[in-house]
């Protein structure tokens, strides 16, 4: 049997790409087979880890549950998205290496999605709000401190550039 | 003047790739490679009757599937089995493919290669597996009664079977005349490393070069090299192993040849074709490694002061299925059980057991954890006993400062003696005592009952043996553009060696840590190395970077000071700021990379700089060897010991039994320290899985042998909320023993979790918790089962 082939158009960070893909195909082996962009990782493939979130006109999602075609028509922002325009880290990213609030790196795609995401919900959030905005993603590495305070230096960050920027 | 960079906390160079998403981990390389998959055993014991593929064979896109009978030469062998002890009578690795019989759930037995994953998973899923079953062992209990057996051949399912001694006396003979003895029946369950990234393995056959290129998300890219060379049947000199980034090892990476780094690689050489797998999260659960899971029965004997007099202790220590990394688990908790303490005459004694579940091998801790869990459980017991504080039962029993080097009399994981090489442990409880507010916490106490509430205070001591041999090496080299490139040949999985070895380098080299790249676990780079694990990189590789960046300094100062004449002598040079240059008159210097330029002398100027190297321009002749470069190599003597003490407050709810850490706080010495930064994000990031340790994680197998919660959903890794603020404190007691005086620091911060957290429930509680992890239906469960007690006591 040969697979049918559906077309797809998603806005991939600000650009339209086009594909042809399965129906069985998840959004995050579309952006990391067909496009290349392997910085969405995917660490339990069930929607716990949360390594694999990315931004789903602008909303956070796992896009290890989301078949591509049903993004097809959408806008979705990844890890590789996340930077300033320049190509610098963005404010997120940032913070992080601030921080240390990485250690091997692998869920900490999901992190800044998820963070980039929150911020434009809450530009000043406090200490416990920052640890609860992540309490939807699993790290194995940092226990977590250290992303909490990268949190709170993002929000700085971004209030900076943005003041910066007017 | 350079300040120096060792100590500093550098932010990281290998973080804005990593945060921008240019990562190269495992899956993230050999785009339209073949994708292997695999049928796993989904049953825990059994005998294979048939394998029909006929279903299977239409899939569009199917390339091969393969069966143990399919196997050549030595891929048809047993995997090796790695670590070779003389107690370890009774050894049984597994097959790449099973043959004939499976022995745990998740064990492979045929492997698929298609066009990509998912046609994969369509084949495997129309495989037939015939399987006639055999009875299970499932847990200690059961191996421990031998009436049914995992091997055959291997009787009572035994594996191992050790008694160590200190030769300090008969510990029987010594508890029996202590004027106090108590006994503890102690019992810790399985836990996983877990890291985000499973396993992984691509590989590239080259036919015209007969080279193999693999590259595997492991922790030792040197031995798997070997192990892959000697399996296929290749001179070593044709096998390559890369190690891409790694989401995380904790220890499970350590063990090699996996199944997977033998057959992917055959199926590309057999295939022509590149060959990927990746393992998914069950897989993960089902067939890489678990850990922890042992039963403990403690004896001791002491006198009025908790002074210990004898010590005595059985562990039943459950192996899974096979032993191909031989028992150092059971080594480790035997011999890191004693910690900081003297404990009189001491024997131990393990038997390592066969179950049908998941291979046991070393995670974060490698046994540390429950060694430690059964001298603090013992420690506390004794204070229970007398009505004596805690904290004062183990201040009678320290090893003082003034009796560094301390001989435990042991034989440790290494097979060197068990020497403690420095440390200050009655300055370290000091510290946790201030630290976590022992003394303030009966008011503490008393303020929070006011309000109806429950808490404890509790601690944990450990002393973790680090760094140990046989060797790191590493290769120095200074381009001609002034970049120095190190090669390491251990691989990183997240401690941040790409800042730290750097460091290392650049103060020895007088440069920026901007200036130097380091590239690790690629044996292309640099073929010997033995890996990352057991908290040794830092110290093995950590030492060889600065031997092998010493010989280039020699080297660059000697051909300076030939190029400077004036009759300088390299002993008048020093490593500055980029420069050679003169101590006595520092404007006289010369550039390094302009050194690493006359290191080289050429014939042939392709550019400026090269003209100056020209064999009419050059006056070196130093008579040393081409290139701006050194190889050097650290052996360690024997392993360093790090030590640390934690403490913690927790809340227990008095109806639902729910238990909250209010307050966990970390005393830590790992010697000097190379970048505090990141020395306090590996203490946070163990403390986290300690507490997953002590009340979330556990691996579930019911009577059949079916791990019942392999997922994220129900394996109960703590999230952010479940972990609290870490306080910590560092005190540096250098090592003696290598040339930086570094201790590692890897593992220290999950070790002593379960044992602080256990003992702060039993504060809290005023019961004994004498097994981890708990659960607070399982606390609730110890209520009752006191409560009863109490009822029948007073009836």
């Amino acid at each position: 049997m040969t697979e049918q082939l559906h077309q797809i158009t998603v806005t991939v960070n600000g650009v339209a790409r086009r594909g042809e893909v399965p129906a069985r195909r998840l959004l995050a082996d579309f952006l990391r087979m067909d496009l290349g962009l392997t910085g969405t990782h995917l660490g339990c493939e069930h929607g716990v880890c949360g390594a694999c979130t990315l931004l789903l006109d602008g909303v956070p999602v796992r896009s290890c549950l989301i078949f591509a075609v049903s993004a097809d028509g959408h806008a979705v922002t990844t890890v590789e998205g996340c930077c300033e325009a320049g190509g610098e880290l963005g404010p997120v990213q940032q913070a992080f290496q601030d921080c240390h609030g990485l250690q091997c790196g692998f869920c900490t795609p999901g992190f800044i999605t998820t963070i980039t995401a929150y911020l434009e919900e809450n530009p000043k959030p406090t200490e416990e709000e920052a640890r609860e905005a992540i309490g939807g993603n699993l790290c194995r590495c940092t226990g977590y401190q250290n992303i909490v305070k990268a949190v709170l230096r993002a929000a700085d960050l971004k209030r900076e550039r943005e003041s910066a920027d007017e | 003047m350079n300040d120096k960079l060792v100590g500093q906390p550098l932010v990281r160079k290998e973080d804005p790739r990593l945060l921008r998403g240019d990562g190269r981990y495992l899956d993230d390389l050999g785009r339209g490679a073949l994708a292997a998959a695999f049928v796993r055993s989904p049953v825990a014991h059994a005998r294979i009757a048939g394998i029909d593929v006929d279903e299977a064979l239409d899939v569009e896109g199917l390339v091969a599937i393969y069966t143990h009978e399919d196997l050549p030469g030595r891929i048809a062998e047993p995997l090796p089995l790695l670590i070779p002890h003389p107690a370890l009578t009774h050894p049984r690795t597994p097959y790449c493919l099973a043959n004939g019989e499976v022995n745990h759930v998740g064990e492979a037995v045929v492997m698929v290669v298609a066009t990509d994953r998912y046609v994969a998973e369509d084949v495997a899923e129309r495989i037939r597996v015939t399987y006639e079953d055999l009875p299970p062992v499932v847990g200690i209990d059961q191996a421990r009664a031998g009436e049914r057996l995992v091997h055959q051949d291997a009787p009572g399912n035994v594996a191992a079977h050790s008694v160590q001694t200190n030769g300090k006396g008969d510990a029987h003979d010594a508890i029996a005349s202590a004027p106090h003895r108590l006994a503890l029946d102690l019992h810790i369950e399985r836990s996983a490393s877990m890291p985000m990234e499973g396993k992984g393995v691509l590989a590239h056959w080259d036919p015209d070069d007969r080279t193999l290129r693999v590259h595997s998300s492991t922790q030792t890219s040197t031995s798997v090299r070997l192990a892959v060379a000697a399996k296929l049947e290749l001179p070593p000199d044709r096998v390559e192993v890369i190690t891409p980034d790694v989401g995380g090892g904790f220890g499970v990476k350590i063990v090699h040849p996996w199944p997977e780094e033998i057959l992917v690689p055959w199926a590309a050489m057999t295939l022509g074709q590149d060959v990927k797998w990746v393992e998914d999260r069950r897989e993960h659960f089902t067939s890489s490694a678990h850990e922890r899971a042992q039963r403990q029965h403690v004896e001791v004997g002491f006198d009025a002061a908790g002074r210990l007099l004898g010590l005595s202790v059985e562990i039943w220590h459950d192996n899974g299925a096979y032993v191909p990394y031989g028992i150092i688990v059971p080594i480790v908790t035997s011999t890191q059980l004693l910690g900081p303490y003297k404990v009189g005459a001491y024997r131990v004694e393990f038997t390592s057991l066969y179950t049908n579940t998941v291979i046991v091998t070393p995670y974060r801790g490698a046994g540390r954890p429950q060694g430690v869990f059964a001298m603090e459980r013992t420690m506390d017991a004794i204070a229970e006993y007398l009505g004596t504080d805690r904290l004062a039962v183990r201040e009678a029993n320290l090893i003082q400062p003034e009796e560094m080097p301390y001989d435990q009399g042991l034989v440790f994981q290494d097979g060197r003696p068990l020497i403690y090489d420095s440390g200050d442990y009655p300055t370290m409880l000091r510290m946790i005592r201030d630290l976590v507010g022992w003394d303030g916490f009966e008011a503490e106490r008393a303020a929070a009952a006011a309000e109806g509430r429950r808490i404890g205070i509790g601690i944990g001591a450990y002393v973790e043996g680090t760094g140990m041999g046989p060797y790191e090496g590493a290769h120095v080299k200074v381009e001609t553009t002034g970049e120095v490139v190190v090669s390491t040949g251990l691989t990183t999985q997240g401690q941040g060696h790409y800042t730290s070895l750097a460091q290392i380098a650049a103060d020895v080299l007088g440069v920026g840590v901007g200036d130097v790249t380091v590239i690790t676990g690629d044996t292309r780079r640099f073929k010997y190395a033995v890996g990352t694990f057991a908290s040794r990189a830092i110290v093995t590789s950590g030492n060889a970077v600065a031997i092998a960046a010493g010989k280039v300094a020699q080297k660059a100062k000697r051909i300076a000071a030939a190029a400077l004449g004036d009759g300088i002598s390299p002993e008048d040079l020093e490593l500055v700021d980029g420069r050679v240059r003169r101590r006595a008159d520092p404007a006289t210097a010369i550039d390094l990379r302009t050194v690493a330029v006359l290191s080289n002398p050429l014939r042939y100027a392709f550019d400026e700089e090269t003209k100056a190297a020209t064999q009419f321009a050059a006056a070196t002749g130093t008579g040393d060897e081409p290139g701006l470069e050194a190889t050097g190599y650290y052996m360690p003597e024997r392993s360093t010991f790090a030590a640390g003490a934690h403490g913690v407050v927790v809340e227990t709810d008095p109806e639902t039994a729910d238990i909250r850490i209010l307050r966990y706080c970390v005393v830590h010495d790992c010697g000097v320290v190379v970048n505090p930064r990141i020395v306090e994000g590996q203490v946070h990031g163990g403390v986290a899985q300690g507490i997953g340790g002590a009340l979330y994680e556990r691996i579930v197998y019911d009577d059949a042998g079916q791990l019942v919660n392999a997922s994220y959903m129900d394996f109960l890794i703590p999230f952010a909320t479940e972990v609290p603020h870490i306080q910590t404190a560092h005190m540096v007691t250098a090592s003696g023993l290598n040339p930086l005086g570094l201790k590692g620091a890897g593992e220290a911060g999950v070790i002593p979790t379960s044992a602080a957290v256990a003992s702060a429930i039993e504060d809290a509680e005023g019961l004994a918790v004498r097994r981890m992890p708990i659960s607070p239906s399982e606390l609730y469960e110890l209520r009752k089962a006191q409560q009863a007690r109490k009822e029948q006591v007073s009836a």
